[in-house]
């Protein structure tokens, strides 16, 4: 196996073209750019995940670096502020010549990054759970698309062990990555025989705190006497106001379970969740999962944050998957050099923190296994289900009509993120 | 070694005397089996230990729901009761078991939805009336043809008047589909006086189905009925929750309707006094935490306020001292100089606290509500937030009023040449005022943090709010302020139904901005010579 990811790693430099190699080998240091808003709204979140990265350098560099270099992370703040991403991402980019960029959170920063990275010929690793529908070659998605997680966290929903949910709410902050979600969600919902009347969308404003008016409404929507479940794709800081409203009005999981998108371990620290126990989130990895690989990673992190309550999420191991697979490619290609790196990325395989491999696809996406787990009265998640095996990631999603026949796959003979007829297509 | 144990164990409880042996041994296997892997056998062993009405099972099943059974290496479970280790079989506790030998059994939602059916079952012959209510509803919420039986049984044995009705009307509710038209036509002229959105969709089905054209008509009056009744419910629920939010835009305002309504200082850094407010309520909690009996922890926000009054008003008299004194009369540098007091005062916070959220638990008489009637949740905290923000204006009024210091402060604030030719040193009049503003702003903190999140931000999502309500009732009117936040509130909760909440939102912004054209000093004008100006 060994021997073969080598072989088409070294095809994969060959084919590439070796232009580059030799500019960089002048080099002693590799550079690691890092692209995290590490003040504004946004730095809530994604302070962590600059802290992930740092980790993971101190790590390789103790361990003898990257190709007999020594790995130099490189920090920049993009405060939250969407255009300020490209700029710094720019600057990453053409000054600082990173090889490699490990950033980004929300969809939009994502977006206002892109042309920056395909015009420079850069590389991204975005670790967090998104919408889909898109591919670029520029770009390795490390998070889950939503056929890796909503789709999962519904199903569940409506089998038996899920309580045979037969009426929706859908209920999410007003941006796209809820929109595009619940439009797939309403797709598929539909497409398993649920009419119109049973499912209600709603959508409230970044932050909204005043939660009164949605509760009741949801309340009453589950009182018409079938199995109501509500599925959150709520972002960020509404959340806490949003569940202290839940149990504050009574309503139990039992009765209408929450099943949120966008809540991980560390959102939670910030709630009280002694009411909540039962409430569920669908991710890819859970801090409570018990695995060898995730203890240590568990205690590299204390250890790393000299905090021994610092909780660790899915953004984090999407985080962990990226940089390990970078790190492998990076040695199978003997090189930074992008293109060779992005031949030598497909089919590279790291352990997941929570068991089984995951395996990048050559549309940009991971496969990975999905877990769907209940909140604890500790803050913690426990997994009441999970995958058998893992779940190859949809670039296109195969429930929406306009994504009929979209191709993602960046090898020959398709080479490209979008096309219903590959570039090289012989038919 | 563990099997010889085992057997002697077995022949030692084989020597003692005890009724219903062949019932204890039953009772120990269904036990065993709660830890099971699968949850389809859980749900069984549950059953089973229900159905053997133990009055152990009870506990049991409420243990396991609560999430406090636990399983030992040898698979023998353990409950755990104020802190220490029950055998659920003898009822003893079991001295010396550490925390880490055990695993909790787990539960999922439906498994914890039938160990609540099944508790119910076991707590309807419950001696308290209360417990028996609480049964019948979980009961109701099953609607199974066994639990009309024993709801039929419970009836018999009745005699609290309040469980009666509710049993009755349950049952009206499971008779409402009996082939037998007579009990279909008394069931709903039982559900007559109902207010439930349960019946509502139970009728409605009804009518949809039903062949007998008198049931019909007499179904769909008490529908109409109902839906009356819902939407009257429906109103005074909508006014609850427009007055609630009206009581979070009045308190994030008080402040401002001081520095900018009074002092005229454009003051953007007055969302952060919220937020340094809200900061105090979480270092005061954590010392309880640390310091205090546990007992005690309710008492933190009490304990809150005067601390988040003194330490914002604190920070806004340095602020006033160090910089706002020297920007008086230069509108545009004060905005621009408290915003970037703003910025500063947020990455300080981010950098002593760090960037996630910090958890401010409710007090325990602030968790929770009362249903009111018609699936409408009054919630405690709204609640106390209303009355709270009210004394917090009257309070602040009758300062104003009647103290020798609020009737300096109007006095500068009409006409400073001439409060200081009367003697008022005026500069400390406005360190005072400033810091009575940041004071108030801090105390809403305090009040704030209580429904929504404590981070960093806290305080941007208010600044806005904040200005709106001071402008629309007018500058420099505290009266005003409370019609202009009362009024925003009301009228936003209304609109959110039928707008949704974003439109919502946009049409009150549009609202005010044509109101402004039309009013530009606000709902409540101050008059006289100092406006002028």
């Amino acid at each position: 196996m060994k021997l073969f990811q080598t072989l088409v790693g070294a095809g994969a430099l060959m084919a590439a073209g070796s232009v580059s190699v030799g500019a960089m080998a002048a080099e002693d240091t590799i550079k690691v750019g890092v692209l995290h808003s590490l003040s504004g709204t946004m730095a809530i979140s994604e302070t962590t995940l600059k802290d992930t990265v740092l980790m993971m350098v101190d790590d390789i560099n103790k361990h003898g670096g990257l190709l007999g270099k020594k790995v130099e992370a490189v920090v920049v703040d993009p405060a939250s502020n969407w255009p300020l991403f490209a700029e710094k991402a720019r600057e990453l980019l053409e000054k600082q010549k990173v090889s490699v960029v490990f950033g980004c959170w929300t969809s939009v920063s994502r977006k206002s990054v892109l042309p920056v990275f395909e015009q420079d010929n850069g590389l991204l690793f975005y670790p967090v759970q998104y919408e889909g529908e898109e591919s670029s070659r520029n770009v390795f998605y490390t998070g889950a698309a939503p056929n890796q997680q909503a789709i999962p966290a519904v199903q569940y929903l409506m089998s038996k062990d899920g309580g045979e949910v037969k009426r929706w709410v859908l209920e999410g902050t007003d941006y796209v990555y809820p929109r595009t979600t619940n439009k797939i969600l309403e797709a598929f919902l539909k497409a398993q025989g649920v009419k119109d009347e049973d499912i209600m969308v709603n959508y409230t404003p970044f932050g909204f705190s005043d939660w009164q008016t949605e509760v009741a409404k949801i309340k009453q929507f589950g009182a018409a006497g079938k199995k109501t479940a509500v599925v959150s794709t709520i972002n960020g800081d509404a959340n806490v106001p949003f569940y202290k409203e839940l149990a504050n009005q009574g309503i139990k999981a039992e009765d209408i379970p929450v099943v949120a998108f966008s809540v991980g371990e560390e959102e939670l620290a910030g709630i009280d969740t002694k009411n909540l126990v039962g409430h569920l989130a669908a991710w890819n990895y859970f801090e409570s999962v018990k695995s060898p690989e995730n203890d240590a990673f568990i205690k590299e992190w204390h250890a790393y944050t000299k905090n021994d309550k610092r909780t660790t999420n899915d953004p984090m191991e999407a985080t962990y998957i990226g940089f390990k697979m970078w790190t492998q490619a990076v040695e199978q290609a003997g090189t930074t050099d992008v293109d060779a790196v992005r031949q030598a990325m497909y089919g590279q395989k790291v352990k997941n923190l929570t068991g089984g491999t995951a395996v990048m696809n050559t549309n940009h996406h991971l496969s990975k296994p999905v877990l769907i787990g209940e909140i604890q009265a500790n803050g913690q998640f426990q997994t009441v289900w999970k995958t058998k095996d893992v779940i190859k990631a949809e670039a296109w999603s195969s429930y929406l009509a306009e994504d009929k026949g979209k191709i993602a796959d960046w090898t020959y003979p398709w080479v490209c993120g979008n096309c219903t007829t590959g570039k090289y297509a012989a038919q | 070694m563990k099997f010889v144990l085992a057997l002697m164990l077995c022949l030692f409880a084989a020597l003692l005397p005890q009724p219903g042996w062949a019932d204890e041994d039953a009772f120990a296997t269904a036990l065993r089996s709660l830890n099971a892997d699968s949850y389809a056998e859980k749900i069984s062993a549950a059953q089973t230990l229900a159905a053997l009405g133990d009055p152990r099972s009870s506990v049991v099943l409420t243990a396991l729901g609560d999430g406090m059974l636990y399983a030992r290496a040898d698979g023998s479970l353990l409950m755990e009761a104020g802190g220490s280790y029950i055998d659920p079989i003898s009822g003893k506790a079991v001295p010396g078991v550490a925390a880490s030998d055990l695993t909790a059994l787990t539960v999922n939602n439906r498994l914890r939805g039938i160990l609540r059916g099944l508790q119910a079952t076991l707590d309807i012959s419950s001696p308290d009336p209360a417990a028996r209510l609480k049964a019948i509803q979980a009961v109701t919420a099953l609607a199974s043809p066994e639990s009309a039986e024993l709801l039929h049984k419970a009836l018999d044995h009745e005699s609290d008047p309040g469980v009666k009705k509710a049993l009755q009307s349950t049952l009206a509710g499971l008779d409402l589909v009996s082939p037998d038209k007579d009990r279909r036509l008394a069931a709903v002229a039982t559900l007559a006086s109902s207010t439930d959105r349960g019946v509502q969709a139970q009728l409605q089905s009804l009518i949809a189905a039903e062949p007998d054209p008198q049931v019909k008509a007499a179904a769909q009056k008490v529908l109409s009925s109902i839906d009356d009744k819902l939407a009257a419910i429906g109103f005074a629920a909508n006014l609850f929750q427009g007055l609630s939010l009206g009581s979070v835009l009045l308190l994030a305002a008080i402040g401002l309707a001081i520095t900018f309504g009074v002092m005229g200082v454009i003051n953007m850094a007055h969302g952060e006094m919220i937020m340094l407010g809200s900061y105090t309520a979480y270092v005061v909690q954590e010392a309880f935490r640390a310091w205090m009996p546990p007992a005690w922890i309710d008492l933190y926000l009490i304990v809150a306020l005067p601390v988040a009054f003194l330490f914002t008003a604190l920070v806004g008299i340095i602020l006033e001292r160090g910089i706002i004194r020297f920007l008086y009369g230069r509108p545009l540098e004060t905005l621009l100089a408290t915003f970037g007091i703003s910025l500063i005062l947020q990455q300080a916070v981010r950098s002593v606290f760090g960037a996630p959220n910090k958890e401010v638990a409710n007090p325990g008489f602030m968790t929770g509500g009362f249903e009111l009637m018609g699936g409408f949740t009054v919630t405690w905290n709204r609640l106390i937030i209303i009355v709270f923000c009210l004394v917090v204006l009257g309070a602040l009024a009758a300062l104003l009023r009647w103290s020798a210091f609020g009737l300096q402060m109007r006095a500068v604030a009409q006409n400073r040449p001439m409060a200081a030719a009367m003697g008022i040193r005026t500069g400390r009049i406005d360190a005072f005022t400033f810091g009575l503003g940041s004071g108030i702003a801090g105390i809403a903190g305090v009040a704030l943090s209580q429904i929504g999140n404590v981070s960093p931000n806290l305080g941007q999502g208010y600044i806005v709010d904040s200005f709106m309500v001071v402008v629309f009732g007018g500058v420099g009117s505290l009266w005003g302020t409370l019609v202009g936040a009362m009024s925003l509130g009301v009228v936003n909760k209304f609109l959110e139904p039928y707008a949704g909440a974003m439109l919502g939102k946009i049409l009150m912004l549009v609202f005010i901005i044509l109101f402004i054209q039309k009013r530009p000093r606000g709902l409540f004008a101050l008059k006289g010579r100092s406006v002028e100006n």
